[in-house]
């Protein structure tokens, strides 16, 4: 039997408010009643705040680079299946830095769970604009205000097809565990896109901002239906829906690999005499 | 020591596109069949179609690793590649060419090929001609033939064993002869044929490589395919990421979780796989990681050769953390360091680097086969027991952790970028830092322990000392060879492991040398540089080539002749 507990409990570095205390607590109560056990699941992040969660789980964990959570957890998820491999980490690092491995790991419909804390800022380095950020969003960087369409990930990874889109709210941690706990039982590419309000450094869209807007999805929403999908997942503004918004059934990327089929890479002996048959074969 | 060897050359010159690679492939591999060692120069341009490109193959019954300058059989495709090198023709050189070329005054066959064969197998054609003049049997050529289409398309095989027939009767009843170096000795037919990137891929294989990943790039992709060609077979995932970025923290990622990982690329991939090569190093996660040389900055000569990365690879990374840097100079060493790699890298749990280049990665070699029955291959992680709770960067003698693999036992497993603790937590805690600083590099021991020391040929005492490194070594071998020959007292010293160097295992024999002259591939004498670095040691002169042509042993020799040196 898993518990919260067996996640442990550790001091963080974020400020007080944060919305990624909400996603922390949504995280381990998934996990928990997932059954995972912490060995059985590994961790990847990226770099910024948001990166920092699973050093306060109890789990494995790979701690990476900026904006290369996903290559590294796909080579991990390749290497050994039977890893439930989540990747967590924030807007700037997941849509920004590695915003080109986003799309490919949606393609590829690779096995992970992929929590982005997305709070349309940048927190760590002190409130510069991300890519999600709302056009007209004022910082020290934008003085004239951010210029550029927002990125909208749920949309991006609707109209790619990955197998599970859903959108949360750090503000509705019951909720937002059972979102992660459907998306951790997903096969193929698993996307929670959270908003989560920045205390220090975004306040425009703070915890009121989104109660206000946020809404959960009608109960006559059908994930299955792609093109209701893709309305739903580009609502944007007066009203922003949360809740599973798309399902897919396409195979997940790693039973499509040869190598794959006999079982995870990791431990397994290479077969010498096949070696030698194809070194054979170039006399 | 190196013997001169009696050697010809052919060269296949035409466009891409119009099947030199097939010629030259097949008669390569005709040759090596009938007993003959070769050594392949590929030269191509960086476009689909047209361009000239030539496939020369140098051949006799010893050893060669290095190109001639002058051409003994030429065989053009195209008008192009007569006026291109018939300057190069050797004293009773013959040209192949249709009967509606201009042989511009060159002795040679004048081949009616639109009447031995349809234009689609003029190649194979061509092929029969120049094999029947090196004295290849048609069956020789026949099987090689059939091999190649037979599987994918039975009727293409007919009509080519057609042209080759017609092809080879015809040449026959030429009349033409061609005067064949010295014959080997019997057994030699048993070699296999391969390149520097087929031998390497086959090395990293039978180490255990698991994992793969790559972007293709010119000249490292034959690397990718041959690992993807065996991938399914030998239990294997090769994969093309997005981008080199990707691929490398894929490698890292799969490395971590426990499958020995290698990537490969050349140098503008490499320069974005430089963070996660330090990122390998923060981690303490295995990596190999193929630089294949060519001509830089930048784009740079996309298909041409060069060895102007090792200060590049040697620094790449940003903090202190070690190294090993290994330069394969022939397919056989590049099948071993490739292994050797592999090896350093679980026990160093770090980033090593193998630097091949261009003119290695596409030459293809006569080898004894690889014999991989009996080859141990690396096991990944940490099995014995260990202490709980468990701390992946604990502090220990020597500085290599116990690496245990996550999920694989009930132990958690906890890696970070940033300066972490001994159980791989994010530290700011400066004493750390100090610690984990001296952990890591106290690594370098493990890779002090393994160096591989350079190969003397010849006598180094009062010689000229020839210093190469990778695969400037044979040309500087077969230069020293002629020299000999000449009366002059010259030996080589090649370099397959450039970092980290051990002085005790050279330092002697250079300053035993009456003469030193680093022989390499690049403008600024980088080795030479490192080397003055590591020990004081002041070179005589140098021979430095960076035009995009592989040094040559000519090239060597006019060089040392221009200084005045030999």
């Amino acid at each position: 039997m898993v518990t919260i507990a067996d996640y442990g409990k550790y001091e963080t570095a974020w400020c007080p408010g944060c919305g990624n205390f909400g996603i922390l607590g949504a995280m381990k109560a998934a996990l928990a009643a997932a059954g995972l056990a912490p060995h059985q699941v590994l961790f990847v992040s990226g770099i910024g705040q948001a990166a920092k969660a699973p050093h306060y789980l109890n789990a494995n964990v790979f701690n990476g680079l900026h904006g290369r959570a996903l290559p590294a957890a796909t080579g991990a998820k390749l290497a050994n299946p039977a890893l439930k491999v989540i990747v967590e980490s924030g807007d700037g690092c997941t849509y920004g830095e590695g915003g080109n491995h986003f799309l490919a790991a949606v393609r590829r419909n690779i096995g992970l769970t992929v929590v982005v804390h997305d709070n349309q800022v940048y927190g760590l380095t002190k409130g510069q604009a991300s890519p999600t950020s709302d056009a007209g969003f004022v910082t020290k960087a934008q003085p004239e205000g951010v210029h550029a369409e927002p990125f909208n990930p749920v949309e991006t990874a609707v109209a790619l097809k990955a197998n599970f889109v859903a959108r949360g709210f750090a503000g509705m941690p019951e909720h937002l565990a059972a979102l992660i706990g459907q998306a951790l039982a997903a096969p193929g590419f698993a996307l929670v896109d959270v908003l989560q309000p920045c205390v220090s450094f975004n306040k425009i869209n703070t915890y009121a901002w989104y109660r206000q807007r946020v809404r959960e999805l009608p109960a006559g929403h059908d994930p299955t239906d792609w093109t209701a999908a893709l309305a739903a997942a580009a609502r944007w503004g007066d009203e922003i829906p949360v809740g599973v918004i798309w399902r897919g059934s396409r195979p997940a990327y790693e039973e499509h690999v040869p190598a794959l089929a006999a079982g995870p890479l990791v431990g397994r002996e290479m077969d010498r005499e096949r070696l030698a048959a194809i070194i054979e074969h170039l006399r | 020591m190196r013997e001169l060897v009696d050697t010809r050359t052919v060269l296949i010159g035409g466009e891409a596109g119009q099947g030199l690679v097939t010629v030259g492939q097949l008669l390569s591999q005709a040759l090596v069949r009938a007993g003959w060692r070769i050594c392949v120069t590929q030269t191509y341009h960086s476009r689909v179609r047209g361009g000239h490109n030539t496939w020369a193959i140098r051949f006799g019954a010893g050893e060669i690793g290095a190109p001639a300058e002058t051409i003994d059989l030429l065989v053009a495709l195209d008008q192009e590649s007569i006026a291109l090198h018939r300057g190069e023709l050797a004293a009773g050189a013959l040209l192949i060419a249709d009967e509606g070329l201009d042989p511009q005054g060159t002795a040679g066959l004048r081949v009616p090929f639109a009447k031995l064969a349809a234009a689609r197998q003029a190649n194979v054609a061509a092929l029969g001609v120049a094999g029947t003049l090196l004295g290849l049997l048609e069956e020789l050529l026949a099987a090689g033939v059939e091999e190649m289409f037979g599987k994918k398309a039975p009727d293409a095989a007919a009509e080519n064993r057609r042209a080759l027939a017609e092809a080879c009767r015809w040449t026959a009843e030429a009349g033409a002869s061609f005067a064949l170096p010295e014959r080997p000795a019997a057994g030699g037919a048993s070699r296999a044929m391969v390149n520097g990137n087929e031998a390497l891929a086959l090395g990293a294989l039978s180490a255990g490589l698991r994992f793969y990943a790559f972007y293709p790039m010119t000249p490292s992709t034959s690397v990718s395919l041959t690992v993807a060609a065996h991938a399914a077979a030998l239990g294997v995932v090769a994969e093309q990421a997005e981008d080199e970025i990707a691929a490398v923290n894929m490698a890292i990622g799969a490395s971590f979780a426990g499958a020995p990982a290698m990537v490969a690329t050349s140098g503008g991939g490499f320069a974005l796989m430089v963070e996660g090569v330090s990122l390998a190093a923060m981690t303490e996660t295995p990596l190999v990681v193929v630089v294949a040389q060519r001509p830089g900055p930048a784009t740079g000569l996309p298909t041409r050769t060069e060895q102007a990365d090792l200060e590049f690879v040697l620094h790449a990374g940003h903090g202190e953390f070690p190294r090993a840097l290994l330069a394969p100079g022939n397919p056989e060493e590049c099948f071993l360091l490739a292994r050797k790699a592999l090896f350093l890298a679980e026990m160093s749990q770090g980033p090593i680097f193998i630097l091949t280049d261009q003119f290695l990665a596409d030459s293809y070699r006569a080898v004894e086969p690889f014999e991989v029955r009996a080859l141990p291959a690396v096991r990944a992680g940490h099995e014995g027991d260990v202490a709980a709770p468990y701390r992946r960067y604990a502090f220990v003698e020597g500085g290599v952790s116990p690496r245990l693999l996550p999920g694989r036992t009930q132990h958690l497993v906890v890696a970070d970028s940033d300066e972490h603790t001994e159980d791989g937590h994010i530290t700011e805690d400066l004493a750390v830092r100090d610690r984990m600083v001296a952990k890591r590099l106290a690594k370098l021991d493990v890779l002090r322990w393994e160096v591989l020391p350079p190969r003397l040929e010849g006598a180094a005492e009062g010689a000229l000392l020839l210093v190469a490194w990778g695969s400037a070594g044979a040309a500087a071998a077969e230069a020293a060879a002629e020299l000999r020959a000449r009366g002059v007292a010259a030996a080589t010293l090649h370099f397959t492991q450039l970092w980290p160097l051990d002085p005790q295992q050279f330092l002697a024999t250079l300053r035993a040398a009456g003469r030193v002259i680093f022989v390499e591939g690049n403008a600024t004498g980088q080795f030479e540089r490192l080397v003055r670095r590591e020990t004081g040691f002041e070179a005589t002169g140098h021979v430095r080539r960076c035009d995009g042509l592989p040094i040559t042993p000519a090239y060597v020799l006019r060089a040392l002749a221009a200084q005045g040196m030999a």
